[in-house]
């Protein structure tokens, strides 16, 4: 059987062109997989989940004029961090949380989410839950005995986002402890607090919140709760028996340990 | 006047990105002293405390806000939005529930350029115009266009790269181009700071310069692709006159997409392949006057088609 050329010449055009795509995609999808995972990534206020964040932000920049305190930035190339993206670092510039929330107002894509920040109609800055700030209570000087209350003084929603705990100092027995304590619900991570900490490095850092945030599970219940509480009401009262064997052969030949 | 549509070209790309740049740009007074802040950069006034005055103070030119934003999405005079129609398609892949905003901006772009620019985007307004055509002057001043060509890279592999874009966007439900786009890179850069983003436009410059002949808008770049679709029956066209055509083939040699032109020297047309930039390189180089811009005939086109 003969071959025709021009027909080889063309396959092999294709198949060259559709393995060009190939490689180039693996290529590309690495370095895409790379770049979205990266985590510490305090996004503005109003920013949807980061995932949610990364599909609708069209990188204008028009937060960023928008707001009055250079807070954010656009991400540039090796700042690791999805190229382009507005993004702020609390110790140089933290959120100041104006009332209007420029930076959201101004957003054309809706990924900075009005809706988010609104409380029965109104826009509540302080519903912005940029991160949350975390102590390091072996670098912060106040656990260390030292009188210290900056972050909390910085803090916006002082006494109900950041409040000082009162413990007595047994080493010297005469003082008490400050502590500074971070109330999860109520924290917005605006990074008031990490730029007023007087430690070299900040012993109040602010991370976003899928990073440092844990979740209980729905099996417990808090039973001075009442919203917890009454969680049982629908609870199925049937006890699942689930094993008629004895205790000890559990242990000697159950499961796997 | 050979050089009449390239200067107003410059100007028109330059233009642009002042307008983008001032618009990004403000004053801070503290204390009585008053810094000008470029692209945001608050270093200028570091050493006078970062106080918390500093919002207070800043200010911003409302005249000068011809532009807000960037090339990716912007507001002329506050009002009427544009939006960068890859970026959109892009996020829109990707799953974004995007606001009426961006649509609104979609639709401008589609209009102007859908009917009547075509693809000109890429010869008036894209900055990355301005470094291939210093690369492809260089190539020119250096000879290396008569060289043996370096790499074969098809004309059609740019709409092959958009495709990949699209699909990918897809599969990781972010915008994939807009992550390593020179374009974006180079706009965003001017107005907000380049930062490593100087690599990336670097390397378009050396691919164009050593590599291939208007290697990067000719055979690579999806936002190019896209704006030949969108244009593809866009009504500001070149013309060519059969007539007056000595065929002495320099707008061949100076037209960045050259494959537009195969009606040169066979007969009288509108060029209509959605390629052509319109850059009218070819208008002014022509010394025959053969070429002109013109708005093309719809109907006439419509005839020679069936």
């Amino acid at each position: 059987m003969g071959f025709d050329e021009s027909r080889r010449r063309s396959l092999l055009k294709m198949t060259q062109a559709a393995g060009m795509l190939a490689v180039g995609g693996l290529i590309w999808s690495a370095y895409i997989y790379e770049a979205k995972a990266t985590s510490l990534l305090l996004l503005p206020p109003g920013a949807k989940q980061k995932d949610e964040f990364l599909k609708s932000c069209i990188k204008c920049g028009m937060c960023v004029e928008a707001c009055p305190y250079y807070t954010l930035k656009l991400a540039k190339p090796l700042d690791n961090l999805p190229v382009g993206v507005p993004y702020f670092t609390p110790r140089d510039i933290p959120c100041y949380m104006c009332k209007d929330v420029p930076c959201v107002n101004v957003c054309p894509s809706g990924a900075l989410d009005k809706e988010l920040l609104t409380d029965n109609g109104r826009l509540d800055v302080n519903k912005s839950r940029m991160g949350v700030a975390i102590v390091d209570t072996k670098n912060c000087i106040a656990y260390a005995g030292i009188q210290c209350d900056a972050c909390y003084r910085a803090c916006p929603l002082i006494d109900k986002a950041l409040y000082l705990e009162y413990k007595r100092n047994d080493r010297t027995g005469k003082h008490s402890f400050l502590l500074p304590m971070v109330d999860n619900d109520v924290c917005t991570g605006c990074g008031k607090c990490e730029r007023a900490c007087v430690t070299e490095i900040a012993s109040i850092t602010v991370l976003p919140r899928d990073v440092v945030l844990g979740k209980m599970g729905t099996n417990y219940i808090k039973g001075w709760d009442k919203q917890d509480e009454s969680r049982l009401k629908d609870a199925s009262t049937q006890i699942n028996k689930t094993s008629k064997d004895k205790a000890t052969d559990y242990l000697n030949s159950g499961g796997d340990l | 006047m050979k050089y009449r549509f390239l200067i107003l070209r410059r100007v028109v790309q330059v233009g642009i990105l002042v307008l983008f740049f001032v618009g990004n740009f403000s004053w801070v007074s503290i204390a009585g002293k008053n810094y000008g802040v470029y692209q945001g950069d608050t270093s200028v006034f570091i050493e006078d405390s970062r106080n918390l005055a500093a919002g207070e103070s800043k200010i911003t030119n409302r005249a000068m806000h011809f532009f807000q934003g960037n090339l990716s999405s912007s507001k002329i005079f506050g009002v009427i939005p544009m939006s960068d129609p890859l970026a959109v398609a892009q996020l829109f892949l990707a799953g974004g529930a995007l606001a009426l905003d961006i649509y609104i901006g979609l639709i401008v772009v589609l209009v102007i350029y859908g009917l009547f620019l075509g693809r000109a985007y890429c010869a008036y307004v894209c900055p990355v115009n301005l470094v291939v055509d210093f690369a492809a002057y260089l190539r020119r001043k250096f000879g290396l266009n008569t060289l043996v060509k370096q790499i074969h890279i098809g004309r059609n592999a740019k709409y092959g790269i958009l495709f990949l874009t699209l699909v990918l966007c897809f599969i990781f439900g972010i915008a994939v181009f807009e992550m390593i786009s020179p374009i974006s890179m180079l706009h965003r850069g001017i107005v907000f700071g380049m930062g490593a983003g100087f690599f990336g436009i670097l390397a378009v410059f050396l691919f164009d310069f050593l590599l291939l002949k208007n290697g990067f808008c000719g055979h690579i770049c999806p936002l190019g692709a896209t704006f030949s679709l969108i244009g593809k029956y866009s009504i500001w066209r070149v013309k060519y006159n059969f007539e007056k055509c000595t065929q002495c083939m320099q707008c061949v040699q100076i037209c960045p997409e050259n494959q537009v032109l195969h009606n040169v020297g066979r007969k009288s047309a509108v060029i209509d392949g959605m390629a052509c930039i319109k850059c009218g390189r070819c208008i002014e180089v022509c010394n025959d006057n053969a070429l002109t811009y013109g708005i093309a005939n719809l109907i006439k086109r419509r005839q020679n088609e069936v």
